[in-house]
């Protein structure tokens, strides 16, 4: 299976659990805690952003921490897919305001 | 091949900048309202299927931009902008802040900072478009977030493809 960060993004659990992780590093309960899923499910969506390289573990003590690895989602092309496809939809649409804007001067 | 209208997008991390070109079939004084007025802003600047509202725009050095995008569920987000360094046809700067209906920005959300340039082409107009931020953390923190505001809506059609 394809593993990458566009793929890691693109899950609104995943999202939510890099933008609590991106908050403080948590233990894997924690992160369980704030959802209304199994811990097996949020543990599924861990292991994909650990394989994504977006979560690290850090051992403290008894505890194990995962933090989030920003500069990996930096790092890679493709988390300027959703940036890009945003401003083409929104260039696109600037692309019929000025056609109509065009044609109306032109009507004149 | 390259298409004439295709949208570049270049980064410098060190810089904490992102560049945006694209050319527009239209000439420049056109291209400029589009940008500038909020009758026609409201018409783009929202990628479907989001949908933009314009609360108040004052397009002029210090002036504001308080609007707020709908998404398909019915909540907005909102954004407020303020305009300095307006040069006519030429380039304007923004900040660009998330906020409440009311404009009072959220302090914990990054600011970003617009250079938009405009150039003739013959019959048409060449837009570039820096995006900065001070510090890194921001960026990092816009990336973060989950692409939230406009990224919600690509990533939002994705989520559609993947559940086949």
């Amino acid at each position: 299976m394809r593993r990458d960060v566009f793929q890691a993004i693109a899950d609104p659990t995943r999202r939510d659990i890099i933008s609590l992780i991106s908050k403080k590093p948590m233990t894997p309960n924690t992160v369980a805690d704030s959802f209304n899923l199994s811990r097996q499910a949020i543990s599924k969506h861990i292991n994909i952003l650990a394989d994504c390289g977006l979560l690290s573990l850090e051992i403290q003590g008894r505890e194990y921490y995962y933090t989030m690895q920003v500069k990996k989602l930096v790092e890679v092309n493709d988390w300027l897919e959703p940036f890009r496809k945003m401003w083409e939809d929104r260039f696109s649409n600037l692309d019929s305001v000025l056609h109509n804007l065009k044609s109306k001067k032109n009507g004149k | 091949m390259e298409s004439k209208t295709q949208t570049r997008i270049s980064k410098d991390l060190k810089n904490r900048k992102l560049t945006i070109n694209r050319e527009f079939d239209a000439p420049l004084n056109l291209v400029w309202k589009a940008w500038t007025e909020s009758e026609l802003l409201d018409q783009w600047w929202a990628p479907k299927p989001w949908v933009n509202k314009t609360k108040s725009l004052k397009f002029k050095d210090g002036g504001q931009w308080l609007y707020g995008m709908t998404g398909p569920d019915g909540a907005a987000i909102w954004c407020i902008g303020e305009f300095s360094a307006i040069n006519p046809e030429k380039s304007f700067q923004a900040t660009s802040s998330f906020c409440d209906e009311k404009g009072n920005i959220n302090a914990d959300s990054p600011t970003m900072y617009w250079k938009t340039n405009f150039q003739a082409m013959g019959s048409e107009t060449l837009v570039v478009v820096e995006i900065s931020f001070t510090k890194e953390a921001d960026m990092e923190k816009i990336i973060a977030m989950g692409f939230e505001a406009g990224f919600t809506a690509a990533l939002g059609n994705l989520d559609d493809l993947l559940a086949k």
